[in-house]
């Protein structure tokens, strides 16, 4: 019991991150209407960040989290601005094409910055071990969920409560009324390539924290791909849920149908794309996803 | 107030929809344009509010000249902040929003609180049919609940100018009815000007004061509206039409998808 239990703690922790990096995409889907496929490189690039921080200047959690937050914001603005702004009218097809670009840009910055070792934070966070009856939670997955909730919490209060939140979810819905309100929907897209660069980030600095930093950690988009359109490719409340169902999935089959594999695992990764497979057979707006309402 | 100098408006640079529109708009008065379908009146709004930059179009000759000051070159956005809202046709909510949202995202460059709040409940009080409803998701709204809150929608930019297209569009006539009751109200209480874009040239005439005709890019008649509804043509083209033609045009109605946004 307390090993399955343990299993859907960290599930849960791993979970909350997918979540965050899920929410990054769908605002790009829901703004631009077009997938962003370096989604994962933002959370790659935050890996690094955290490492950078953490480890080669000391920094303390705390500020290292501030200061990958301000760098994302930066790389948020500069890739609007220069990439997509100039894209802005033409077809979907060109943004994409232009994220794929982005993608392999990121990927080569970061060889050129750090190198393609592995690398690693442990031992650099505060060493509390949460205890409760039986379960321990390690440090890393401890801060990985307070951040990644509060990340999320943050989110959901925005898009709820303030203007520009207002705005965003407007422009996802009809950009020409948008802009008849008086408002700039280029600001707008700033916005939101600014969300998607900071939740990335830090889904970096937590991933990065629980199981190192290289660049397949960009994969991990992979797999927030599959969360999206697990929870409905245009709902943040499904991404957040999915989110949370394909890491504690994923970590249950780790924990009990990999040992008894022939090939002793590999089940795990799979896992979330099988359910999603199934998922969209029978409901292909996913399982949260905003239905085109239609009046006759 | 409003000025619009023998227009011609081009799309893609090459298909040419308006050819030399002329009309106005004195203050506070309620000026109808009436056409049959494809005449180019939403076009000609879409020229005054700046939303043709938005679908590739431009106005290639003649002056819009709003409060003074010439509008033509202006974006969507800057227009808008000049004080003319348009009330798009086919109503555009935004459906996944609640009511109240939707009235909010017209108040987001305003800074006046309080006064925001206060003129939701206006809104709610020109459309109570509509304050039951404020927490609901405009999408799932019948027809003539959502043309109200899209006008609402529109007043709450506090406008000077009013463009309104089709609001009568595929709604029963008893609704139109009360609609343009309600309009009427509005430009009396709120001493805004409306420029109403109609085919049913009956229902607008009711309210307007002046009202202009358009037919394939041109306006082709104009006058005081109480001398438009007793001409014989007018009645024949318009006014026949309208009865029979509701039913067609909402048929026909479609958006043009654009193939090259603009945005400021
Ligand atoms: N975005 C557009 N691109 C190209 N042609 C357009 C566009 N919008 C309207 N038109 C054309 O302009 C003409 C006038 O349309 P419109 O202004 O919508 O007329 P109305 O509102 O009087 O029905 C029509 O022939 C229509 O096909
Ligand atoms: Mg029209």
């Amino acid at each position: 019991m307390s090993f399955f239990l343990q299993l859907v703690v960290s599930g849960f922790a791993l979970g909350m991150v997918y979540a965050l990096i899920a929410i990054g995409f769908v605002i790009i889907l829901k703004c631009s209407k077009a997938f962003n496929i370096a989604q994962g490189h933002f959370v790659m690039i935050g890996g690094y960040l955290g490492f950078t921080f953490l480890v080669t200047f000391h920094l303390p959690v705390w500020a290292s989290l501030i200061l990958a937050v301000a760098a994302a914001i930066i790389l948020g603005l500069l890739i609007e601005r220069f990439t997509l702004r100039p894209l802005v009218g033409q077809p979907v097809l060109a943004v994409i094409m232009m994220t794929i670009a982005l993608a392999t840009v990121l990927e080569g910055l970061a060889t050129l910055v750090w190198g393609g070792e592995y690398k690693t934070y442990h031992g650099v966070l505060p060493t509390i071990t949460l205890k409760i009856g039986e379960l321990s939670i390690p440090p890393e997955t401890l801060i990985g969920v307070m951040v990644s909730i509060a990340v999320v919490t943050i989110l959901m209060l925005f898009f709820r409560y303030t203007r520009s939140g207002l705005a965003m979810m407007a422009t996802a819905e009809d950009e020409q009324v948008v802009q008849s309100a008086g408002i700039k929907v280029t600001t707008v897209y700033a916005l939101s390539w600014v969300i998607a660069c900071v939740v990335g980030v830090i889904g970096g600095i937590i991933l990065g924290g629980v199981s190192g930093v290289m660049i397949p950690l960009a994969n991990v988009g992979l797999k927030a791909f599959a969360v999206v359109l697990l929870g409905g490719v245009n709902s943040i409340g499904g991404a957040i849920v999915a989110g949370i169902m394909v890491g504690v999935l994923e970590n249950i089959a780790a924990g009990y149908l990999d040992p008894l594999l022939p090939s002793g695992g590999g089940l795990a990764s799979v896992f979330p794309f099988i359910v999603m497979i199934i998922v969209l057979i029978f409901r292909p707006h996913g399982l949260f996803g905003l239905v085109e309402i239609e009046r006759i | 107030m409003l000025q619009v100098n023998n227009i011609e408006v081009t799309y893609m640079n090459i298909i040419q929809v308006l050819r030399g529109v002329s009309l106005e708009v004195g203050d506070g008065k309620i000026i109808a344009l009436l056409g049959a379908n494809g005449a180019g009146k939403t076009t000609t709004l879409k020229a005054i509010s700046g939303l043709l930059k938005t679908e590739e179009g431009e106005v290639t000759d003649g002056s819009i000249v709003f409060d003074g000051k010439r509008i033509d070159r202006y974006g969507p956005v800057e227009i808008a902040a000049m004080g003319i809202t348009q009330v798009m046709e086919g109503r555009r909510v935004l459906g996944h929003l609640s009511v109240e949202e939707n009235l909010m995202v017209f108040a987001h460059n305003r800074k006046d609180r309080k006064e925001v709040k206060a003129d939701i409940e206006k809104v709610f009080e020109y459309f109570p049919k509509v304050k039951t409803l404020r927490r609901q998701t405009s999408g799932y709204l019948s027809g003539g609940e959502q043309q109200m809150m899209v006008i609402g929608r529109g007043l709450m930019a506090r406008p000077k100018l009013m463009l309104l297209d089709e609001p009568s569009l595929g709604l029963a006539p008893l609704l139109v009815q009360e609609i343009y009751e309600i309009i009427r109200r509005i430009n009396a209480e709120q001493k805004m000007a409306i420029l109403l874009v109609e085919q049913n040239a009956r229902a607008a005439l009711g309210i307007a004061d002046y009202g202009y005709v358009m037919e394939n890019g041109r306006v082709v008649l104009s006058g005081a509206a109480d001398m438009l509804r007793d001409n014989e043509d007018v009645q024949e083209f318009y006014m026949g039409l309208s009865a029979a033609g509701s039913k067609k045009s909402y048929r026909e109605f479609k958006h043009y998808r654009r193939k090259k946004r603009w945005v400021t």
